[in-house]
């Protein structure tokens, strides 16, 4: 029965993590409307007079991750093509390895690449872009959420039967003509959803945007401009010094709640997605 | 026959060019490794020295060292590995051995594949709320032992669901035909069997914990520790955090400093995923089905 | 055995997937407009044959070859020859029935489509089913799912959807093995109509099927090829002891 018990730890921590958000937004959400905190578009919980309009961040948040994700699926489902179509086995057991260790590089490395590399590159070339910026974000969380796509899609790839890929040959495909119509439709379902948890991974990403991006809340759609991401804000209140139980306080926890609610449904979304369209094959 | 009209040139045009394309995307994963790893060498090497590993934080970064971050991380590391992997591995046994079927295990299931991409910022949340507040743990190795367990806590449960569902049926019903309980089957032959699969999620799971910060940033790690810990219940600091507060100072100096410490926290990381390979190679030898 | 009007001369052919030899030094000739059978015992090669006479075998990494296969006078395995421009002359149907998860339609257009065909589509796909005996079956729900037909029917469909290619020679792997023995008669019964029109070589175990189908059978052995010839005299007098134990079930 022990045995048990840890299995039903991860309801609780799903249910803790539920109480939690739940009763400190509330209290939050007893002093602000939900409606002002939607739509609002000034985010100043900090200073007077406080604002809590959570669009700025929110739009912050949608920045990094339309631009990682612009990075990142393309490039990763090239790859995967690449990978299950083209390469050879060498070739395979060279770039999978890297792949994974990319995917195993701590995400404070990246916010560290992002600050001192990748932004002195964008200023060689734009010499306008602030130093904390929405671009050099994008591209390092593409960074870290392209070996995710390429390996969920070259498995949803590889999922997908030989002998559908030789029908598609012996009538004379070129390799292209195969992934464009056979390959990537069958396994459209499966690249969808590697899609869908790439962008709630981009979402809820915390340190490289921190480091990255900036602590402006913004609502801006330029991406040289800094900004602030819905984590950003967690992690700046947390490393001031704010006493539990004022509004400030409470913020982070409906910030939390909205980040939490909206990975939640993608996640849930890429589930729903891979088992309701799930070619059945023999 | 011929209503075929030749169309092969271009075609083949077509293939060539998609074919490149995808060539070049799929090498410039390599080339970004290369560079990342290049960058952080090239600032942070001349960084590294016996004093760089045996030096608290400083306010001057040629006095910095990351001393305390080093046995920071290795403390939370040992509570962390002390916490998740008997839960994780009993989770894992329960979820495939005995209820494996069936509605809640089905429910558990999902719950804990969803718990996977809960962002980790999230769990940093729920730890400052339930240990650090409500139990009273202050900021302190163990509440961030809790915190980090909790999430790590799907990967290895799911890591290990894959490595006990390898095991062949036919080791199991083996057992069963010499009279041995459901107990007595997992624990001699299920388990050691899925052992080194089990082990390999360990370990990678324990790198996750070893590179995240901001659950630990939320729980209110200090930033500044000049001491090495001395009980679980004593303030801490770990590489990454150690990392972000150097990277996240304006001084040119600071930033070197941060890449030696990237450089430090990548071999450990290095040290430990190469265990997991070796582990995961000797396995493939020993059990072959 | 002399043959009047080759389609495909293979001489000294060898392939090999890494290390193994998997078909040793064979040459022999195609006939055009008949059906060759290939028979032998399992894994002595003959699909691996069939897959190297439309560059199917390309997909695997380890393979080689090395001897020459022409087709209409040119080698096949030459460095200017292209395997889609082959692949589109010589199709191909499996083992297993495997058509693209789309309508029935669609199965047979895409190919033509890639390929540039310039004619009405409509009366193709048409032509193409009727000519695999299917029309009958589906000509009301051609925008069906192709998963939706029984497993006969399907490999029908693939045939289809090969002739739909005019293809110069079709290559047929075991086409009825995965099939029930009332649709494993239709699929023979499509062999014979194709005859007329076109060059089929047919890989299959089952030598009855052969002795129904086929005009030249060829058997191969470990790789080797044992005895090339009309099928009625293979069958009745085979020249190689090798054969006649094969024919007669002592062994395979």
């Amino acid at each position: 029965m022990i045995l048990a018990l840890s299995a039903f730890i991860s309801i609780f921590t799903t249910l803790a993590i539920i109480a939690v958000l739940g009763k400190e937004s509330f209290g939050f959400f007893q002093q602000v409307s939900i409606w002002e905190f939607l739509f609002g578009t000034h985010w100043e919980p900090l200073l007077e007079p406080k604002s809590f309009g959570v669009l700025p961040l929110l739009a912050g948040t949608l920045l990094i991750v339309v631009g990682s994700g612009l990075i990142a699926i393309p490039t990763g489902l090239m790859t995967a093509v690449y990978l299950s179509e083209y390469a050879s086995e060498r070739t395979r057991s060279i770039i999978k390895p890297i792949m994974e260790v990319l995917a195993g590089v701590p995400t404070v490395v990246y916010g560290y690449f992002a600050l001192t590399f990748i932004t002195p590159m964008i200023r060689l070339i734009l010499p306008d872009t602030q130093i904390f910026n929405a671009l050099s974000a994008s591209i390092v969380v593409g960074i870290m959420i392209l070996p995710m796509v390429a390996s969920l899609c070259d498995d949803a790839i590889r999922s997908v039967p030989v002998s559908l890929r030789q029908g598609g040959y012996a009538l004379g495909a070129t390799p292209f003509e195969v992934t464009k119509n056979v390959t990537v439709p069958a396994a459209f379902s499966g690249i969808i959803a590697s899609f869908v948890l790439a962008v709630s991974r981009a979402f809820g990403e915390t340190m490289a945007v921190t480091l990255a991006a900036g602590a402006t809340p913004n609502l801006t759609l330029n991406p040289l401009e800094s900004i602030q991401t819905m984590t950003a804000y967690i992690v700046q209140v947390s490393l001031g010094d704010t006493p539990a139980g004022g509004i400030e306080y409470q913020t982070i926890f409906a910030v939390g709640a909205l980040l939490f609610v909206v990975t939640l449904g993608m996640n849930v979304a890429a589930n729903w997605i891979m088992n309701r369209y799930r070619e059945v094959y023999e | 026959m011929n209503n075929f009209k030749s169309n092969i040139e271009k075609r083949k045009r077509i293939e060539s060019i998609f074919r490149t394309i995808c060539k070049a995307l799929t090498w410039t994963s390599l080339v970004i490794l290369v560079v990342l790893l290049y960058h952080v060498a090239e600032q942070g090497f001349h960084r590294l020295s016996p004093d760089f590993l045996s030096n608290f934080p400083s306010r001057f970064p040629d006095k910095a060292g990351i001393k305390s971050a080093l046995w920071g991380s290795i403390w939370l590391i040992s509570l962390v590995f002390l916490i998740s992997v008997p839960i994780g591995i009993s989770s894992a046994i329960y979820l495939e051995e005995y209820e494996n079927k069936g509605k809640l295990a089905r429910f558990i299931e999902v719950n804990i594949s969803n718990l996977a991409g809960v962002p980790s910022i999230v769990y940093g949340i729920l730890g400052l709320a339930i240990f650090v507040r409500f139990f009273g743990l202050d900021r302190s190795l163990i509440a961030g032992a809790f915190t980090m367990s909790l999430l790590i806590l799907p990967v290895i449960i799911i890591a290990s669901r894959e490595a006990l569902r390898a095991v062949p049926q036919s080791i199991r019903h083996g057992a069963y035909a010499l009279g041995a309980t459901q107990w007595q089957t997992i624990y001699h032959h299920v388990l050691p069997a899925a052992l080194p699969g089990i082990l390999t999620g360990v370990i990678l799971a324990m790198s996750r914990a070893i590179g995240e910060t901001a659950p630990l940033i939320m729980i209110g790690a200090l930033t500044y520790v000049a001491f090495v810990p001395e009980s679980i219940m004593d303030p801490f600091a770990t590489l990454p955090i150690q990392i972000f507060n150097w990277a996240s100072r304006p001084q040119a100096a600071f930033e070197e400093v941060a890449a030696a410490g990237i450089i430090v926290l990548l071999v450990v990381l290095l040290t430990m995923n190469l265990a997991a390979v070796i582990i995961r190679n000797y396995a493939q030898r020993k059990y072959r089905w | 055995m002399v043959i009047n009007d080759p389609i495909l001369s293979i001489w000294n052919l060898n392939i090999r997937y890494g290390q193994t030899l998997a078909v040793k030094n064979n040459s022999f000739e195609i006939e055009k407009n008949k059906v060759t059978a290939i028979i032998g015992p399992s894994g002595c090669g003959k699909s691996t044959l069939l897959r190297t006479l439309n560059r199917m075998n390309d997909f695997i990494d380890s393979f080689n070859t090395d001897g020459t296969i022409n087709f209409d006078g040119n080698d096949i395995y030459a460095a200017d020859a292209d395997p889609v421009e082959i692949r589109r002359r010589i199709g191909m149907v499996f083992q297993k029935p495997n058509p693209f998860p789309k309508s029935i339609y669609k199965n047979i257009t895409w190919g033509p489509q890639i390929n540039g065909y310039q004619g009405d589509m409509d009366t193709l796909v048409e032509e193409s089913l009727k000519g695999a005996a299917l029309w009958d079956e589906v000509k009301d729900r051609l925008n069906e799912s192709a998963l939706s037909l029984s497993g006969g029917q399907q490999q029908r469909l693939c045939i289809a959807r090969c002739i739909a290619m005019r293809p110069e020679v079709i290559l047929m792997d075991e086409p009825a093995s995965a099939l029930d023995p009332k649709s494993t008669a239709r699929v023979e019964e499509l062999i014979a109509k194709l005859r007329q029109d076109y060059t089929i070589v047919i890989v299959t175990h089952n030598m009855q099927q052969a002795a129904r189908v086929s005009d030249n059978t060829l058997f191969l052995y470990e790789g080797e090829l044992i005895e090339y010839g009309p099928t009625k005299a293979l069958f009745t007098k085979p020249e190689k002891q090798q054969t006649e134990d094969y024919i007669t079930g002592r062994f395979g």
